[in-house]
């Protein structure tokens, strides 16, 4: 299909994108990379009166390590995540996790600060986010104000973004002595995954500390599974967290998978991560 | 706040200038207004990979991206790519490997494999599956494919140590 017509700006400052925002209300939504809003302009599942285009804005892209923190402007696009020594050297989850967003041609275009923005559960940055407990720098006319992820995610597609405010920067704490995994599951590359988990741990002498593990495709918004991460705590890797993983997780069923088959395959996955991390 | 943008960019070298609608993405835009049907278009959300080309040198799904957004850019096809013989070793395999039938996923296939043979000359069976995943095909399957992208990037190794 093709999308409903809609108006177009393309600020150059955000103090201008900001103001669109505010005077066009909910008939406004920001586009960067466009891969999510795109598609759900052609299905028509949006129809926003007005896009406000910020790729032109300066000062929002660019990836750069300020003091104990690593910070990724919101315009960085998932391919130059993949490709980056210094996410690889400074976040290796990260640069583990994008690879498996869509595939190449997506990964050119699509933007980090778009995935936590929409807040897809099914996503991988959002879940990566909750495990390093990362930072979000909210902008609005009003000026900043800094949110912890574990604060930002508020539900299917629900944010803690207030109406004519955007996300600047990711910042994500330096964890020089954690080890980190991501795995998903999906039936064929690419694809959305049934279920994911980002997880990261400090090994010492066989045991693990400071265990994260936050899931996608685990309910309906990304998911720090606090009692299987109590559960594994300071312990060699646990093989089973089932019960945990049941009081933390709740996958909706779809056309392929019940969510108890959901539920299984979260358990795979942190078994295997957990190994992982520890060896 | 107006529904048309006049709109200027690069289109397989030339510079073009058009009025046009901020809804219409990449691929319409080169379809409809330029005459460009090389690049087609499947399933219009970004799952299929039919529309994809390259804009500033990195390839992007034509379906996901507004022609708007492609103010100033370089826009390359494959009616671009193959006058310019950039794509011809890959053609070729493509025609010898049998790697295509009915050909609408071809030109986005090309595009997508002409990315890897160009970043990744030491690129595995496996990384050209991988790199391939976003381009589906409906009648070949997928193993003459990669057999033909695989012998473009063996070809060139070769000549490259030669």
């Amino acid at each position: 299909m093709k999308s409903p017509a809609f108006a177009y700006a393309k600020p150059r400052t955000l103090d201008e994108a900001c103001g669109l925002l505010e005077a066009h209300g909910e008939e406004s939504r920001i586009i960067a990379g466009g891969q999510s809003l795109v598609a759900m302009l052609n299905l028509r599942l949006a129809a926003p009166g007005l896009l406000v285009d910020i790729n032109a804005i300066e000062g929002l892209g660019g990836i750069s390590v300020q003091g104990d923190r690593l910070v990724i402007g919101a315009l960085v696009r998932h391919r130059e995540i993949e490709q980056s020594g210094m996410v690889a050297e400074n976040c290796p989850l990260l640069a583990q996790a994008a690879p498996h967003i869509a595939h190449v041609a997506i990964r050119n275009s699509g933007t980090i600060g778009g995935s936590i923005a929409l807040a897809d559960p099914a996503a991988e940055w959002p879940a990566c986010c909750l495990a390093l407990d990362a930072t979000f720098r909210l902008v609005s006319k009003k000026g900043e104000r800094r949110v912890a992820a574990r604060d930002f995610f508020k539900g299917l597609f629900a944010t803690a973004l207030r109406p004519a405010e955007l996300v600047a920067a990711i910042e994500i704490p330096l964890l020089p002595n954690h080890r980190s995994v991501f795995l998903e599951l999906a039936r064929r590359r690419g694809d959305y995954a049934i279920v994911g988990l980002a997880a990261l741990a400090r090994p010492e002498g066989g045991r693990l500390h400071d265990v994260r593990l936050a899931y996608l495709g685990g309910g309906d918004a990304p998911i720090l599974a606090r009692h299987a991460m109590q559960a594994a705590e300071g312990k060699p890797p646990a093989a089973d967290l089932s019960a945990e993983l049941a009081r933390d997780l709740s996958p909706l069923a779809d056309l392929e998978n019940r969510a108890a088959t959901k539920l299984h395959l979260a358990n795979v996955l942190a078994r295997r991560a957990l190994a992982a991390l520890a060896a | 706040m107006d529904h048309t943008s006049t709109l200027t960019l690069t289109v397989n070298g030339t510079k073009v200038s058009r009025t046009v609608q901020p809804r219409t993405h990449l691929i319409d835009f080169l379809r409809d207004e330029l005459g460009l049907t090389g690049s087609h278009i499947g399933c219009e959300h970004g799952v299929c990979g039919a529309c994809t080309v390259r804009v500033d040198g990195t390839i992007v799904r034509g379906c996901l991206t507004l022609a708007v957004q492609c103010e100033g850019k370089a826009v390359d096809t494959v009616e671009g790519l193959s006058d310019s013989g950039e794509l011809a070793q890959l053609q070729q395999a493509f025609h010898e490997r049998n790697a295509l039938q009915c050909g609408y996923c071809t030109p986005g296939m090309l595009v997508a494999a002409l990315d890897l043979v160009k970043s990744e000359p030491d690129a595995t069976r496996e990384r050209i599956r991988e790199h391939l995943s976003g381009n589906y095909c409906r009648c070949t399957g997928y193993q003459a494919i990669v057999d033909a992208i695989e012998t473009v990037l063996v070809h060139r190794r070769k000549e490259a140590r030669a």
